[in-house]
C-alpha cells in the first residue's frame, strides 16, 4: 500500500494534524525558528546545516547585518544576521544562539550563507493551499522576502524566500 | 589482435604539435645557417607523417609527405637552402597545424590555404627536378602530388616466406600502407594453409593478391615493402593506365573488381577489403563539426622523471615519519613529549617538501611561451620591414602552467608593441647612430617569489610628451597637470589610449594594453614601464610564481588577523617621532631615508578598532604596488606563513581592499590584503577629502 494512503487513514487529530507525522506528509517541509518572537519557516531542503554560533572574521566595511565569515570545512562562508538585516529584536549571541546554513543552487553556482536566528523550533509541513499570501501591512521584512504565510495552531509561519536571502545587495 | 587506435589520437597530437613547434624553432635556426636544424626538422616532419599514418588522416600523411621530400633533398645537400624554401617550409608547418588542428577540433579546416601551399611545394619541387634530372625517385614525387597525373590498376602478388611475422614485419601494416596510396583490394591465398594440428602458430602460411589503384608509381609501391623485400617473393605489374581523373573513384574500382575474377585461385579465397580510409574519415568529420565547434583542449603535463621520483622518495619519509608518530601515541607518557616534538617538527618540514614538490609539479619552463616568438618576430619583422634580431634570455625559468597558459596573449602583445612602436626602421635607426639591426629582447628571472619577465627594445622609446598630449586630449588627464614618468607610463594602459600615429593591422587600435595589465594583474602580477626616449623601452611583467599559495605575512589589528602578501612588503618598521610629519591637514607622511611614505592606518580603512590609534611608536609595514609606497599601521607583527587563497566571491562577493581569505591553522579565517587595491581605495579616499581643497595637490601628495 501506498505510504501517503497509509497515512491519509490514520486519523490525527489537533495540533498533531500539524506536527506529528509530518514526515510522510505530502506537502512541502519547512525549517521554522524564531526571531525575538515571530516564527519565520525556510524551506527544509536548502537547510546545508545547523550550527552554533561562533565569532566569524569580520569583512571590513561590510554592512551591519554580515557579520563576517567563518570556516565551515574548508569553505569560507559569510554570516547573516537576520534579527539586523530585518531589524527583529535584539541581537544577542547566546548560548542557544545558532546560525542555519542554506545552499541555494542559482543558474551558474550556489551558494552558500550562514544566518543568525534566535532559535531553531520545528519542522513544518504546509501543503501549497494552506500557504496564504501575506497581507502588505508594512512590517520590517521587505516583501520581496516573504513567500507566505502558514498559521499554525493559534500561532502564524512567515514563510522566507530562500533565493531572495541569498542575494546579496552591493556594497554601498 | 585489434587495437582500437583511436586511444592513442591524443597523444599524437599532442606530439605532432610539439614536432611542429619544434619545426618552426629549427626552421629559424636554420635562417641563420645551424645545418644541424635540417636533420631535426626532417625528424619531427617525419613521425608527424608516420603518425598520420597510423591513423588514417591521409591529409596530414599526403601533405607532409610533399614537405618531407622538399626537407629530404635539402638535407642530402641535392638542394641548397635558399631563403625562399625557408619561407615556404614555415607556411607548410602552418598548414600542418591547421590540418591537425582540424583533426583535433574535428572540424573540417580551411583547405585553400593548404591547395595554394601544396602548389608552392610542388613548383619548388619542380624545379629541383627539371634541373637536377633524376628520373624515378623525382618523377615519383611529383607524380604522388598531382592529382591530373595517370591513375593505373597494379597487380601485386605478395608471397612472404614463412618466418616473416617472426623478423617483426607485420602484412596488415603494410596493407594500410598501400591502402594510403589509392584504393586497394586484398585477396588472401589460403591453400598453404596445412591442417590444424600442423599449425606453428609462429608461422606465416599466407599469401596475397593485391589489386591496387593508383596514381603513385612502381617506387612507391616498392617502397612500402621496402623492410621485407628479401623475406619474400614479390611481383608488381602495371595492369593498365586510366587517364582519368581521381574523381571516378567508382568506375575505378569495378574495373579493378572485374578484374580479379581472372585469378584461378579465386573460389577459395578469404576476400578482404581494407578501403582507403580518406572518403569515411572526412564524411565522419564534418558531420562531427556541427555539434562540437571545438574540442576541450585536454589538460596534461609531461612531468620530469627525477621530479616523480623525488615526489616518491618524499612520500616514503612521511610514511616513516607517520608510523613514527602513531607508534608514540600508542603508549604516551609525558616523558616523551621531546621525542613528539621533533616528530612533529619532521612532519612538517616532509609536508612541505612535499608541498614544494607537488608545486614543482606544475612548473614548466617559460620557454614553453617563448618558442612563440621566434616566429612573430620573424612574420612582423617581414610585414614591418624592419630588421629585428630577437633574444631569448632565462628560457629555462620555470613558472606554473596555468600562469603561463594565461601571460602568453599579453607577452604576445608587447612583443608586437615592441615591434611596431618601438624599434625604428633601419633608416632611422641610421640616422640616429643606432645599428641598422633593431634588438628586441625577452628576459626572464626568479625574483623572491615572483617570476619576473622584461620584453625589452632598443627602440625609439616613449615619447613622454605624445602620451601626454595625446591623455589631455582623450580627456584622461587634465591640461597643466605635472606628472612623474611612471605616472606618464600607466597612462598607456588606460582603455583606449594610442599613440600610434597610424592604425596598422599590428597594433595601434588602442585595445590591448589595459587588456594586457587587466590580464596581468587578474594574475595576482604587475606592470611597470621604463623607458628612455631614443634608447628603448622596458616593460616589466611580474607574476606570481603560482595562483593557489602565496607567502604572508600575518599581522593583527585589533581582534582581527590579516595576512600581507609577503612580496609587496619592503620592510616593517617602528615608528620614530622625530620622522613623523603631518602635511596638508591630516595626512601622516613618514620619512623613509628619502621617501615619504603615507601611513594608512588599516583600523581607519577598514572601520575597525585598533589596540592603538597612535601613530607615534606604532608598527608600520611599509609595502609596494605600482611603484607606490605605503606604510600600513598595524597593531602585532604575527607569524610569516604559506597561506592557501580561497575566493570570497564563491558564497559573498569581491571586498574591496581584500583579494581572499585563507584559513589559519587553528580554523579560523583571515583576509588577505590586497595591497594594490588598498593603495588605491586610499588614493580614492584622499582624494574625496581633499576635493574641497585643491583637487591637484592632493594627487601630488599621495603620489
Amino acid at each position: 500500500m501506498d505510504i501517503q494512503e497509509l497515512a491519509a487513514e490514520i486519523e490525527v487529530e489537533g495540533e498533531y494534524a500539524m506536527e506529528g507525522i509530518d514526515f510522510i506528509s505530502s506537502g512541502e517541509q519547512f525549517l521554522t525558528f524564531l526571531l525575538a518572537k515571530e516564527q519565520y519557516g525556510v524551506e527544509i531542503l536548502c537547510v546545508e546545516e545547523i550550527r552554533s554560533w561562533e565569532h566569524p572574521t569580520k569583512i571590513p566595511n561590510a554592512a551591519g547585518y554580515i557579520k563576517g565569515v567563518i570556516n565551515m570545512r574548508g569553505n569560507i562562508v559569510p554570516i547573516v544576521d537576520l534579527r539586523i538585516k530585518f531589524n527583529i529584536g535584539e541581537p544577542q549571541y547566546t548560548d542557544t544562539t545558532v546560525v542555519i546554513v542554506l545552499t541555494v543552487k542559482g543558474d551558474s553556482k550556489s551558494r552558500t550563507i550562514g544566518f543568525v536566528v534566535d532559535a531553531v523550533s520545528d519542522v513544518l509541513n504546509a501543503d501549497e493551499k494552506e500557504i496564504k499570501t501575506a497581507p502588505s501591512f508594512g512590517g520590517f521584512v521587505p516583501e520581496h522576502y516573504v513567500n507566505g504565510l502558514v498559521n499554525v495552531g493559534e500561532g502564524v509561519v512567515t514563510l522566507l524566500n530562500v533565493e531572495a536571502l541569498q542575494t546579496i545587495e552591493p556594497h554601498q | 589482435m585489434s587495437i582500437d587506435l583511436s586511444q592513442f589520437i591524443p597523444s599524437f597530437l599532442e606530439e605532432s604539435f610539439e614536432g611542429l613547434e619544434l619545426m618552426e624553432s629549427s626552421l629559424l635556426n636554420l635562417e641563420q645557417g645551424d645545418d644541424e636544424a635540417i636533420n631535426s626538422i626532417f625528424r619531427a616532419a617525419h613521425s608527424i607523417k608516420g603518425g598520420a599514418g597510423t591513423f588514417g588522416f591521409n591529409d596530414v600523411t599526403v601533405f607532409t609527405h610533399l614537405v618531407e621530400t622538399l626537407l629530404d633533398e635539402m638535407r642530402d645537400g641535392r638542394r641548397s637552402i635558399e631563403q625562399n624554401d625557408v619561407e615556404i617550409l614555415l607556411g607548410s608547418v602552418d598548414c600542418m597545424r591547421l590540418l591537425i588542428e582540424a583533426i583535433r577540433d574535428e572540424t573540417d579546416c580551411d583547405t585553400t590555404k593548404i591547395e595554394e601551399n601544396t602548389k608552392l611545394l610542388e613548383k619548388t619541387l619542380a624545379i629541383e627536378e627539371s634541373s637536377a634530372k633524376t628520373e624515378g625517385d623525382s618523377n615519383a614525387e611529383t607524380s604522388s602530388s598531382e592529382p591530373n597525373q595517370g591513375i593505373s590498376v597494379w597487380q601485386i602478388d605478395f608471397v612472404p616466406e614463412h618466418h616473416l611475422v617472426q623478423t617483426g614485419n607485420d602484412p596488415l601494416l603494410i596493407f594500410s600502407a598501400l591502402a594510403e596510396l589509392g584504393e586497394i583490394i586484398v585477396v588472401a591465398k589460403t591453400k598453404e594453409l596445412p591442417l590444424l594440428n600442423d599449425i606453428d602458430p609462429e608461422e606465416l602460411y599466407l599469401s596475397w593478391h593485391i589489386t591496387l589503384t593508383t596514381e603513385s608509381t612502381e617506387a612507391d609501391i616498392k617502397e612500402v615493402f621496402e623492410w621485407v623485400e628479401d623475406e619474400c617473393l614479390l611481383t608488381i605489374t602495371q595492369e593498365k593506365a586510366i587517364i582519368d581523373t581521381p574523381q571516378d573513384d567508382v568506375t575505378q574500382q569495378d574495373e579493378a573488381s572485374t578484374s580479379n575474377t581472372t585469378i584461378p585461385e579465386q573460389q577459395d579465397l578469404a576476400k578482404s577489403e581494407i578501403k582507403s580510409a580518406k572518403a569515411t574519415d572526412t564524411t565522419q568529420s564534418s558531420d562531427k563539426a556541427v555539434q562540437k565547434p571545438k574540442a576541450e583542449t585536454v589538460g596534461s603535463i609531461r612531468v620530469g622523471v627525477d621530479k616523480v621520483d623525488s615526489l616518491i622518495n618524499l612520500v616514503g619519509e612521511l610514511v616513516i615519519t607517520q608510523s613514527m608518530l602513531s607508534e608514540l601515541g600508542t603508549d604516551f607518557d609525558i616523558s616523551k613529549i621531546e621525542r613528539l616534538t621533533s616528530g612533529l617538527d619532521q612532519l612538517l618540514q616532509n609536508t612541505k617538501e612535499l608541498q614544494e614538490s607537488v608545486m614543482r609539479i606544475r612548473m614548466l619552463p617559460i620557454s614553453f611561451a617563448f618558442n612563440r616568438f621566434p616566429r612573430l618576430v620573424h612574420d612582423l619583422s617581414k610585414k614591418t620591414g624592419k630588421d629585428i634580431e630577437l633574444i631569448l634570455k632565462g628560457e629555462q625559468t620555470e613558472l606554473d602552467k596555468t600562469v603561463m597558459e594565461q601571460i602568453g596573449d599579453p607577452l604576445v602583445h608587447l612583443v608586437r608593441n615592441a615591434v611596431d612602436h618601438g624599434i625604428e626602421t633601419s633608416e632611422v635607426r641610421i640616422a640616429n647612430g643606432k645599428p641598422a639591426k633593431g634588438t628586441i629582447t625577452l628576459d626572464a628571472y626568479h625574483q623572491g617569489g615572483n617570476i619576473v619577465i622584461e620584453i625589452n627594445d632598443d627602440g625609439g622609446g616613449i615619447n613622454r610628451q605624445a602620451v601626454l598630449n595625446k591623455a589631455i586630449e582623450k580627456g584622461i588627464v587634465e591640461a597643466g597637470t605635472s606628472l612623474t614618468d611612471n605616472q606618464v607610463f600607466d597612462l598607456l594602459f588606460e582603455p583606449g589610449f594610442s599613440t600610434a600615429i597610424e592604425v596598422s593591422d599590428i597594433s595601434g587600435r588602442g585595445v590591448g594594453m589595459d587588456v594586457v595589465k587587466r590580464n596581468i594583474q587578474s594574475l595576482g602580477g604587475r606592470i611597470q614601464v621604463q623607458s628612455e626616449e631614443g634608447k628603448g623601452s622596458t616593460f616589466k611583467v611580474n607574476l606570481p610564481l603560482t595562483l593557489a599559495i602565496l607567502d604572508g605575512q600575518l599581522v593583527r589589528v585589533g581582534t582581527e588577523t590579516y595576512i600581507i602578501p609577503l612580496i609587496t612588503i619592503v620592510e616593517s618598521l617602528q615608528t620614530q617621532t622625530e620622522l613623523i610629519n603631518r602635511v596638508s591637514g591630516d595626512m601622516v607622511l613618514y620619512r623613509l631615508r628619502e621617501d615619504n611614505v603615507p601611513v594608512l592606518p588599516i583600523y581607519k580603512l577598514f572601520n575597525i578598532s585598533a589596540d592603538s590609534e597612535d601613530v607615534e611608536h606604532a608598527l608600520l609595514v611599509v609595502v609596494e604596488a605600482d611603484g607606490q609606497k605605503v606604510g600600513l599601521m598595524v597593531d602585532d607583527l604575527l607569524a610569516q606563513q604559506q597561506v592557501v587563497i580561497k575566493s570570497l566571491a564563491d558564497n559573498y562577493q569581491q571586498v574591496e581592499g581584500i583579494s581572499g581569505a585563507t584559513i589559519l591553522g587553528d580554523g579560523s579565517v583571515a583576509m588577505i590584503l590586497d595591497i594594490p587595491g588598498i593603495i588605491t581605495a586610499a588614493l580614492k579616499m584622499a582624494q574625496q577629502t581633499h576635493t574641497t581643497r585643491n583637487h591637484q595637490q592632493a594627487v601630488g601628495v599621495i603620489a
